[in-house]
């Protein structure tokens, strides 16, 4: 007996976010960045059009990451001592197509830098490097409502995406993403209530659903990955079915997460293996951007992807 | 739940006044208000007070599609009049609405056919109103197996237990709503259920809590579709309440917001 496919339609898709703004645009990146436009679960070729592959994001600070694991402040050598080195080396040597850089050393706790010198920092690193930039405050509400406006003017016309706004703080970060014509990160605590409610607050404020990309905040393997994916599901099942207010492609930080793992840390491989499972199954889960620290890990998600989606 | 508005109806003294001196914008604003309150599609209804429904159908279809391009629910007992308001029509339409009795269905499954519209069947026949679960599920089974019989896509097939007055028919109530829940046994694909909620609080104290009351527990029985009053906002905040703990949406604190702006 022949088994017949059980092909599934959905009526909505995500939405498509393009990140970076080229010349003609007005900004000064070489190409940009898009995700999202998926009108189907994660790799089900057949039953969609998947026309984006998840895209992958080297994360760098601003800062040398002190606390970050030997293996990994191994891996990058001297260059993590100069963002824009570091940077530098992300494209040049392991082809990033899209950095995100977090502002740690405006943090009170790690440096507590003048907001003023977020935005020259940001110029020079637009002006040093041409892929398209995520940018990432320092965690801290009040201080990210002091850098993100310094940021996000600085930056203005190169249509980065910026976050990250929360259910406690979004406010000042929308109006400024808003004006200055980027797109923001909706982070929520893995619960797709919150994620859903803080999308219609922002786009309350007046920026677009389509312009929102979710941080859905993922565990690593072993530290609540299958919970992670539980709610991406859900969330990507009601876009798929037609809620707007969750069709928002994800960004998600699984290098930030699996090397917090006390496996990430056991051996000198662990922690790249920690990280490329994670990512690997955060593709499967939905994510649209996977925001990477180890350039071997990235490299070898950055094969997967190609061979799932039949690349070489 | 597809919300079909109830107000464009000639038995509405405003509406009736309207069909009869041609006020188009009467029409058109209480169309697009029943729009901007969440309704899906728009029932169409010259009223009994029509001396010329067979121009009156037709008028009211082209204004009404003037303003908005939702679903137009074509409602009158003649087929000459729902055909006149068919040919009319140029989005998507209904027909409101066959009984189980065959000349009926003879008619008007093949004019939903040839138009591509969806029908609506009522679960009555010339030998009266149903009395019981099981004359429901009879007729029913009539109008569906007519359907197959001649072609006619049982998903496009909307079938209504016909709703009876609470202080009428008390004693019918639960087996209404058990209906609703069996005629979606009766075939795969299901044919849709739907409801005329008005006819439940007729002549009753309390209309809008009977109805809203009424219409929140028949979507926890799976009702598809309603044919109601969608400027009853406290209605249309119970039907998206009663979904959400069906969990056909995912819950959010501004979640009747988010509904309504769908």
């Amino acid at each position: 007996m022949v088994l017949q496919p059980v092909i599934e339609k959905w009526p909505a898709a995500v939405s498509a976010v393009t990140i970076g703004a080229v010349k003609s645009e007005g900004g000064s990146r070489v190409q940009a960045i898009h995700i999202g436009g998926q009108n189907t679960l994660p790799l089900l070729f057949k039953e969609g059009q998947i026309p984006n592959p998840p895209k992958i994001a080297f994360e760098v600070w601003d800062m040398a990451p002190s606390e970050w694991p030997d293996e990994l402040l191994r891996a990058w050598g001297k260059v993590i001592n100069d963002p824009f080195k570091w940077a530098e080396c992300c494209v040049k040597e392991h082809k990033a197509e899209l950095i995100c850089v977090k502002l740690q050393s405006f943090h009170p706790d790690y440096g507590n830098k003048d907001a003023a010198g977020a935005g020259k920092f940001i110029k020079e690193l637009l002006r040093q490097m041409d892929v398209p930039l995520i940018i990432t405050g320092c965690g801290d509400d009040a201080k990210d409502n002091q850098i993100i406006p310094v940021v996000s003017e600085a930056a203005k016309g190169e249509r980065c995406l910026i976050g990250s706004a929360v259910q406690e703080n979004y406010k000042t970060l929308v109006a400024s993403v808003l004006a200055d014509g980027h797109n923001i990160i909706a982070e929520s605590p893995i619960d797709v209530n919150i994620a859903k409610q803080l999308n219609i607050l922002i786009s309350d404020i007046g920026l677009g659903l389509e312009r929102i990309v979710m941080n859905p905040t993922i565990g690593a393997l072993g530290y609540g990955l299958e919970y992670a994916y539980s709610i991406m599901e859900r969330a990507r099942l009601a876009a798929l079915s037609g809620d707007k207010t969750l069709a928002s492609p994800f960004i998600c930080f699984s290098g930030q997460e699996a090397w917090r793992a006390k496996e990430a840390k056991l051996s000198a491989e662990c922690g790249t293996i920690w990280e490329t499972i994670t990512s690997s199954v955060l593709i499967q889960a939905g994510a649209d951007i996977l925001v990477m620290r180890h350039p071997a890990a990235a490299a070898k998600v950055a094969r997967h992807i190609n061979n799932l989606f039949g690349r070489t | 739940m597809f919300i079909i508005g109830e107000l464009i109806n000639g038995m509405y003294a405003g509406i009736g006044k309207a069909i009869q001196n041609k006020d188009k914008a009467a029409i058109q604003e209480c169309a697009l208000k029943q729009v901007a309150c969440g309704a899906d599609a728009l029932d169409i209804n010259c009223g009994p007070a029509s001396r010329k429904p067979l121009e009156d159908m037709p008028w009211l279809v082209e204004t009404v599609q003037e303003v908005t391009d939702k679903t137009l629910c074509l409602d009158a007992s003649k087929p000459l009049v729902i055909e006149a308001g068919l040919k009319a029509a140029k989005n998507k339409a209904m027909i409101n609405s066959t009984t189980a009795d065959s000349d009926k269905l003879n008619t008007l499954i093949p004019l939903a056919l040839k138009y591509g519209s969806s029908l609506i069947g009522l679960t009555i026949s010339a030998k009266g109103i149903p009395q019981n679960k099981d004359q429901r599920l009879e007729l029913a089974a009539e109008i569906i197996a007519a359907c197959s019989e001649k072609g006619f896509p049982i998903e496009n097939l909307y079938l209504d237990p016909i709703l009876m007055p609470v202080n009428v028919a008390q004693a019918q109530m639960k087996d209404i709503l058990e209906s609703i829940h069996e005629f979606k046994l009766m075939a795969d694909p299901s044919p849709k259920t739907i409801v005329g909620l008005s006819n439940v609080s007729q002549g009753t104290s309390s209309r809008s809590l009977i109805n809203r009351t009424f219409l929140a527990m028949s979507i926890a029985y799976g009702l598809d579709s309603a044919i109601l009053d969608p400027l009853d906002g406290q209605l249309m905040d119970a039907l998206i309440t009663a979904e959400l703990i069906m969990s056909k949406n995912i819950y959010c604190a501004s979640y009747l917001d988010a509904y309504r702006k769908k």
